[in-house]
């Protein structure tokens, strides 16, 4: 196990290492370096003090070298608009982001996986079919206008619930997050449902083609064979095989949740890194756009490392197999 | 003293799309304590489902049409679900063809074991456990405390075998049904096996239901052997009886295609033609196609007669009987 | 289950088997039919809408956020209303439709084209230049497609050709990946060492003898990428990174509405938005339907 995490180690260090040199020479060969270091409204001999003290009359390989070292010490530039640390910027609105995707990843499991089962075990029940028809809707809708029939629908026209922003937070075992207080729920309810649409009909599909692989299975026979009740079935021998590729694929499709709320948090106003990065980009402000990329590249590294472990943790094959190698 | 089990006028029918398929028509055996029953057949001549209807495990869209099955005088077909849930496992317990299918591979062996007896009685855990461990030494496995902490990959296909047969005898059933248990195994194993079952079912009593297509073990193992034929038996009685002189042509066939040691240097005789379609059954005798003595006569169907004492035969040409016609 | 009713071969053509498998279901037919007529609807915009909505002689301001049904000065019948500038907006989203299409089937034939040969070339050439390119196309998948995206707008900046080439970008290794998978399954086929055996020139083998085996599940990725495309560019439209203001599509006419959804002007938004919907619906429907169709080793 512990060499198992190692070169997992080692793989995801060369990742962080290929990605950051990709992003340096997409900034610089694609787009201007000076254009990110210095603000639009610099002035000649601003420009020229600046390629001198960055070094950007170096080589290349130089230039990255700096870049490496700036990165390792947590340092990637001053925001133009904020005139603060980019990096810090972004860690600041991380919470936010980080609750909205837990959120939403805990709506995929606790509304995906029911009906997913359901849909598996009855698969020829009307509501079934029902089910699976609305995956599909959920898997071509595109994020952004979801999210904006949800405003109409519950904001606008019901008016149940806040259209946008983050609402009150409280801190809990020292997490400050909106989960914890009536009105931040509220908030949270809305853009969690919009970012979670699509994980939802991902789980459902995929409970769903392992609940049927698996209800088919001698294992299953076997389980009745020996007088189980149908909870001790399901809940047991059924849910423990099928949550292996669940647990997998929404591990890494954890990732894509943060990704995706740049959408979700832009319709919401949510005060998250997505919204921080949608500005960023619309207001040229290059140094918050490199410290994001940076940050997702980290945060996809050790989100596919901590998948590998647990995916190893919950089946014993794999387990086991990685102790005799 | 009443049979552990008596079957009579079994049909278990299932209703596809593209018609029906009476895969057991018309079963008719009894079994008494300690008694072990051979029930012989090709694949698809309904000896399987005659073992699952038994455990009550027919699923849609297949289903008992009508008969009786009486384990120990109580009526099974029509009883609850629940009833049979706790029937399951615990007074007919069932093992199945291939080992390395019917443990769920993500449970570890304490677990499969100890559900099974918890499933039908309130027992402390840590009784279970011994008794779980009691049972695995009983079948033969070395280190049994060892192997309750292993998962099924970690045994081999014998070892899982047994694994599976000391979960079959560890509420002690009346009765078990144990489906090809050997077909999956090696020649070594296969016969290991088939001695423990034995030799359990002799010490505990327990009346043993061993359903094959390899006459060599049946007749290895079983005091009675039933040959069934397109969801009919069409011959049982006596071991000796049936493999020394067998009435029914199909038996003849079955006996001539097996090698055995004292025919060297003769020539292995086929049954001609192939298994029929279950769909489409032909009136009457469903192996006169197939029959060398297959007359007009045999469009209808023929009746049970019992030539000579506890050999029955559903046949109008029985081999044996040409003297005395 | 077939057996036992399995059809006699005619002496047909694979199309006219393939056409006649593929309408046999009702839900394909009625999404192949939706899609061709948004298609036509699209390209004979200019000759059906009432207005141009490019056309700054042709809008009047005073028209602005009329509710649907509502009359414009110009005297035609504004069936879907109008937006805050006074656009008719059936008109609006027919020419959207153009944008929105042109940019999603640009990108998808230039990234099916750029990915095809990539992923042939994989194939074709094998070891370690095979490996290091599908290590880069496992690299670039396991980003989600939306953020590459966007991270590449943020860099080129905005405009039809430059999100053109952030979707060739986010795309081609899907095609990639495809193509070398079919054709590493066609590599190891006999005919093809046959092929090589008689001589036969490598372009000549991978053109007439690899390629035409990759085809089939090139259109069934070409289709569901397409509407993935058509998707993505209204998201960036609509997050403001996208296609510009002077360039419409569906998703800089749904992010022009959203700011009158919340005073309940609903249908500068949602009639858009209703558009992109059937557009993509039905091209995904179409794409499952071809995959049940051409391979049946993934139906279900």
């Amino acid at each position: 196990m512990t060499v198992f995490v190692i070169r997992r180690l080692l793989q995801a260090a060369i990742v962080v290492l290929l990605m950051s040199m990709i992003v340096f020479f997409g900034v610089n060969v694609v787009g201007d370096p000076v254009d990110m270091l210095v603000s639009p409204e610099a002035d000649q001999a601003e420009i020229a003090r600046v390629i001198r003290d960055f070094g950007l009359d170096r080589p290349m390989h130089e230039q990255y070298w700096y870049f490496l070292k700036g990165a390792a010490s947590g340092d990637l530039g001053n925001s133009f608009i904020f005139g603060q640390p980019a990096l810090k910027l972004i860690l600041h609105h991380m919470p936010a982001t980080l609750e909205l995707a837990f959120t939403a990843l805990l709506m995929a499991i606790l509304i995906g996986i029911p009906l997913g089962l359901y849909a598996g075990l009855y698969p020829d029940r009307g509501s079934s079919k029902a089910i699976m028809a609305g995956s599909i809707f959920g898997f071509s809708l595109p994020t952004f206008w979801v999210g904006l029939m949800l405003i109409m629908i519950f904001a606008v026209w019901l008016g149940w619930l806040p259209a946008t922003g983050r609402g009150e937070t409280a801190t809990f075992l020292g997490i400050e997050a909106s989960l914890f207080t009536r009105d931040g729920l509220s908030h949270l309810i809305l853009p969690a449902l919009n970012l979670a649409l699509l994980k939802i009909s991902l789980v459902i599909r995929l409970t769903r083609a392992g609940a049927r692989e698996a209800i088919s299975q001698d294992y299953i026979k076997f389980a009745r064979a020996k007088g189980l009740g149908t909870g001790r079935i399901v809940g047991v021998h059924l849910m423990k095989n099928i949550m292996i590729p669940v647990v997998t694929v929404l591990g890494l499709e954890f990732g894509s949740l943060i990704a995706f709320s740049v959408v979700t948090e832009t319709i919401f106003a949510w005060p998250g890194m997505g919204k921080l990065l949608i500005e960023a980009i619309l207001q040229l402000d290059r140094p918050i756009v490199v410290a994001y990329l940076m940050i997702i590249v980290l945060l996809f590294v050790v989100i596919n490392l901590v998948v590998d472990i647990l995916y190893s943790l919950l089946d014993p094959r794999v387990r086991l197999g990685e102790q005799g190698a | 003293m009443t049979a552990t089990l008596s079957v009579t006028g079994l049909h278990t029918h299932f209703f596809t799309r593209a018609g029906v398929v009476k895969a057991v028509d018309g079963v008719d055996f009894q079994i008494a304590p300690g008694e072990v029953m051979g029930l012989v057949g090709e694949s698809g001549s309904g000896k399987s489902i005659t073992g699952f209807s038994i455990m009550g495990l027919i699923d849609d869209p297949g289903r008992i049409v009508s008969g009786s099955i009486r384990l120990k005088g109580e009526e099974l077909v029509g009883a609850s679900d629940e009833a049979m849930r706790a029937i399951r496992g615990n007074r007919i317990a069932m093992i199945f063809q291939d080992p390395m299918m019917t443990l769920n591979p993500v449970l570890r062996i304490d677990t499969q074991m100890v559900e099974a007896i918890r499933a039908h009685e309130r027992v402390p855990k840590r009784d279970a456990l011994a008794r779980a461990r009691d049972a695995l030494g009983m079948v033969g496995i070395p280190a049994p405390e060892e192997r309750l902490r292993a998962y099924p990959h970690q045994l081999s296909g014998g070892m899982r075998q047994r694994v599976a047969i000391a979960i079959a005898f560890l509420n002690e059933p009346d009765l078990i049904i144990a489906d090809e248990p050997t077909t999956a195994l090696d020649v070594t194993i296969q016969s290991q096996i088939i001695h423990e079952a034995q030799s359990l079912c002799k010490r505990t009593g327990t009346a043993l239901v061993w359903i094959t297509h390899d006459l060599a073990v049946v007749a290895g193992i079983a005091d009675r052997i039933a040959v069934m034929y397109a969801g009919r038996i069409v011959e049982a009685g006596g071991i000796d009886a049936v493999i020394d002189t067998p009435l029914h042509p199909y038996t003849v066939g079955l006996l001539g295609s097996v090698p055995t040691s004292n025919r060297r240097g003769e020539r292995l005789t086929q049954i001609p033609g192939m298994p029929p379609n279950v769909l489409n059954l032909p009136e009457g005798c469903a192996f006169r196609e197939r029959c060398p003595r297959a007359a007009a006569a045999c469009h209808a169907q023929p009746p049970i007669a019992e030539p000579r004492a506890g050999q029955v035969v559903r046949c109008f040409h029985p081999h044996g009987q040409e003297a005395s016609r | 289950m077939t057996d036992g009713t399995l059809p006699i071969p005619k002496a047909q053509s694979p199309f006219r088997r393939f056409a006649s498998e593929f309408f046999e279901s009702w839900i394909a037919r009625v999404a192949l039919f939706t899609l061709l007529a948004i298609i036509v609807l699209a390209l004979a915009a200019p000759w059906i809408t009432p207005q141009d909505p490019y056309d700054l002689a042709q809008v009047d301001v005073l028209d602005g956020r009329l509710s649907p049904g509502s009359e414009a000065f110009a005297g035609y019948t504004m069936w879907l209303g109008s937006d805050g500038a006074g656009r008719d907006l059936y008109s609006a989203i027919l020419y959207g439709l153009r944008i929105s299409l042109a940019v999603g089937v640009a990108s998808g034939v230039i990234a099916l084209i750029i990915g095809s040969l990539i992923g042939l070339f994989a194939a074709y050439a094998g070891g370690r230049i095979e490996t290091i390119i599908m290590r880069l196309v496992d690299l670039q998948l396991s980003f989600p497609a939306a953020l590459t995206a966007l991270i590449l707008v943020a860099i080129l900046g905005k405009g039809i050709d430059k999100i053109i080439i952030a979707l060739v970008l986010v795309q081609w290794a899907y095609y990639a990946r495809t193509v070398r998978g079919s054709a590493l399954v066609e590599r190891r086929k006999e005919y093809i060492e046959a092929a090589t055996c008689l001589g036969l020139s490598h372009g000549r083998i991978v053109m007439r003898h690899i390629m035409p085996n990759c085809l089939a599940p090139l259109i069934v990725v070409g289709t569901v990428q397409t509407a993935h495309a058509i998707a993505l560019e209204a998201t960036l439209s609509f997050l403001g990174v996208g296609l510009p203001q002077t360039e419409p599509s569906l998703g800089v006419l749904i992010a022009n509405g959203y700011e009158y959804m919340l005073s309940g002007r609903y249908w500068i938004s949602v009639f858009p938005g209703l558009a992109l919907l059937l557009t993509i619906v039905s091209i995904n429907l179409v794409g499952d339907r071809l995959r049940d169709v051409l391979n049946p080793r993934l139906s279900k």
